[in-house]
């Protein structure tokens, strides 16, 4: 079988124009003329990608990640024909569609109705299967009773459904997506998952991007690393992810496990976070270890009581679980104090594995005096609990006990 | 099943050598439909006049052109009544200038789409242009009416023939700088402003209100006639006229708007591709 698309050594350069404006004035042209080579000094050439090969197979499903600026949306448009490569080629064989931005095209002044046929015929139906489709795009997006009133009028919820619906319906034998799970709430970026995965079973190609690894794990077998431009690593999702993850991690203030936190601002009241998997300084901990959390802080005025909260929340920011010391003791503190740390141990983690955040919540015993959302990443490896040596799926799976009991019970 | 699937296969490479590709444009038709219905639609949707405003901006200025230079200056008119003659120019020429002004935006307000999705470019200025002619086709209407009012002889078929003979040459006359206008934007939005005062400047350099009878001097006549325009008006204007135009002005209005034509369609092909990086 040959692949559906060849990526052979495709690169993109762009010019960047130092005088910050997005365009080119006619003027700045005519004035560079004259001036000869003086201000081409102002232009920079960049390039976005840089000999990028890989192909996918028929029915693949590809994720692409990296960081911002890796490069990973120009691949996108060259892949879509947006825009061509500087220089390398693309063979594709099979329709290809697009899906950079849900609901490109709407227009305020149209209707619902109106607006699913312009989005439609623009990424690429046709007005037939745009009309057999009708009933089920608006099934999907569930705003029969508005399909008359102007898109204006409509919440940006709505806008948003009727403008996935669409593009659910879009039958390509490639699929191309852009963090498109970044819009909504979650119980959309769910529906929008499961829509792609219903697409990716049905044998069709997908490339996606995205940020959220969770989604690129459960949907892509393979992924691949763009780092500044060039391909650093392509494998099976989850290697390429937590290659992905040491990464950020390397990019980030601090040691592996230690977070400092701006310590030339003075009115900051927290300065460092250390976390601690079986008493060694680290973010990777695994199933049923010993986690501590440690938040050092220096406080200009005495805290009578302070508090610390955690909250740790899985890939897709569903809280797991959210506590303060408050819960287990009264006050920590046997006296004011200025500086110090507060440490939370958790002696057996029931976490699963996965990835999972955490915000901090340090304050006194009335009120947050400080919170940080997102401030670190704990990456839980698993562990066979089990005497079996058989895990539970991961895909359903949050939490673990280690001693539950099973008992069979013959009452015959 | 299989056997009836066609094999798809495409290259994706740098934009080297031109090509017009017009399969393309073809499998795409339905999206000129749909841009030139949605523009039309939300041109005329919260307008309490609606469609009497594609009327209305001719009707207007030929009164007050026929006022202040046909009554007032007693400006021939080829034979014709003074209101049919500017009239008949003026819609037309609003053809050619709410296409050009049209089509020479298109690029850069639907700057949104195009960064985020792939058809064919063309596809953009051209519905432009056929809003234009949409609003002129409601306007003929009321060419028919007054042609009746003032009882403009008209030759039945030169009328069959002529007129739609000008609409495709005012078409194609708005099309290439159209086009080139568009693809110019894009780069260098200096454009936007030398656009209006373009069209305004161009209206008095067209035999709209004026026949070119009255311009002395040869030389000045043939570089009038250089305005693809002029042949569109003209020959638009055949059936109510006596008089045969001088086919040499012709000739050469209609070759300008040719190479025009040309090098809008080449100018904005080559640079199409990098509209998503500029925009």
């Amino acid at each position: 079988m040959k692949p559906i698309l060849e990526i052979q050594s495709v690169s993109k350069k762009f010019k960047i124009h130092h005088e910050g404006m997005p365009y080119l004035s006619l003027r700045n042209r005519l004035s560079e003329l004259v001036q000869f080579q003086a201000s081409r000094k102002s232009k920079e050439e960049f390039w976005a990608l840089n000999d990028i090969s890989f192909s996918v197979m028929p029915g693949e499903s590809i994720g692409i990640i990296g960081k911002n600026g890796a490069g990973k949306s120009t691949l996108l448009k060259i892949l879509s024909k947006i825009t061509p490569p500087t220089s390398g080629k693309i063979i594709g064989r099979g329709r290809i569609a697009s899906l950079l931005e849900v609901g490109t095209g709407f227009h305020p002044e149209l209707t619902g109705r109106e607006n699913v046929y312009l989005n439609g015929s623009i990424l690429g139906m046709r007005k037939r299967e745009i009309d057999s489709k009708f009933d089920e795009i608006v099934d999907f997006a569930g705003t029969e009773k508005f399909l008359d009133t102007p898109l204006k009028h409509y919440s940006s919820g709505m806008q948003l459904r009727l403008a996935f619906a669409v593009a659910a319906f879009l039958e390509p034998e490639i699929l191309v997506i852009d963090e498109v799970l970044a819009v909504g709430d979650a119980e959309f970026q769910k529906k929008c998952l499961g829509k792609m995965e219903d697409v990716s079973n049905s044998g069709r190609t997908i490339l996606f991007v995205s940020h959220a690894m969770s989604a690129i794990e459960s949907l892509c077998k393979r992924s691949i690393l763009l780092t500044g431009g060039k391909i650093s690593l392509m494998g099976s999702s989850s290697d390429v992810i937590e290659h992905y993850m040491n990464l950020v991690y390397d990019g980030s203030s601090g040691h592996v496990g230690s977070i400092l936190l701006h310590q030339d601002k003075p009115a900051n009241l927290l300065r460092k976070i250390e976390i601690f998997c079986d008493g060694k300084i680290s973010t990777t901990a695994y199933m049923g270890c010993r986690l501590e959390i440690r938040v050092h802080f220096k406080s200009k005025n005495l805290l009578d009581s302070p508090v610390l909260g955690v909250i740790i929340k899985d890939s897709q920011n569903v809280p797991m679980l959210g506590i303060n010391n408050k819960h287990y003791v009264s006050n920590l503190a046997s006296q004011p104090i200025r500086e110090g740390y507060i440490s939370m141990t958790i002696p057996h983690l029931t976490l699963f594995e996965g990835i999972y955040h955490v915000d901090i919540h340090f304050g006194n015993a009335f009120k947050d005096i400080e919170v940080l959302r997102d401030c670190f990443q704990i990456t839980i490896e698993p562990m066979k609990f089990t005497p079996s040596g058989e895990m539970p799926d991961k895909r359903i799976n949050r939490l673990f006990i280690k001693d539950v009991v099973w008992m069979l019970n013959n009452t015959n | 099943m299989d056997a009836e699937k066609k094999e798809t296969y495409y290259e994706i490479r740098p934009k080297l050598t031109f090509s017009l590709n017009l399969n393309e444009l073809i499998e795409y038709k339905e999206l000129f439909y749909f841009f030139t219905w949605r523009d039309v639609k939300v041109k005329y949707k919260q307008a309490a006049l609606g469609f009497l405003w594609a009327i209305l901006q001719p009707l207007v200025m030929m009164v007050i052109f026929t006022f202040f230079i046909g009554k007032t200056m007693n400006m021939p008119s080829d034979e014709m009544e003074y209101p049919v003659f500017a009239f008949s120019g003026l819609i037309l020429w609003t053809l050619f200038s709410s296409g050009l002004t049209n089509a020479g935006n298109s690029m850069v307000s639907n700057a949104q789409i195009i960064k985020k999705i792939y058809f064919p470019r063309l596809v953009i200025p051209i519905s432009s242009i056929l809003v234009s002619v949409f609003d002129f086709l409601i306007a003929f209407f009321v060419m028919i009416v007054l042609l009746v009012f003032f009882q403009q002889p008209v030759d039945f078929f030169r009328a069959i023939v002529y007129w739609p003979m000008g609409l495709v040459i005012a078409i194609i006359a708005t099309f290439g700088p159209g086009c080139l206008l568009a693809a110019l934007n894009v780069k260098y939005r200096d454009f936007r402003y030398v656009i209006p005062f373009l069209v305004q400047a161009l209206l008095f350099l067209t035999p709209v209100i004026y026949p070119i009878s009255i311009v002395s001097g040869n030389w000045l006549k043939y570089l009038l006639a250089v305005n693809p325009m002029y042949a569109a008006i003209t020959l638009f204007r055949m059936p109510m006229m006596n008089a045969a135009p001088d086919a040499l002005l012709i000739w050469i209005s209609l070759c300008s708007g040719a190479v025009f034509f040309i090098i809008g369609l080449i100018y904005f092909r080559q640079t199409e591709g990098y509209f998503a990086d500029l925009a």
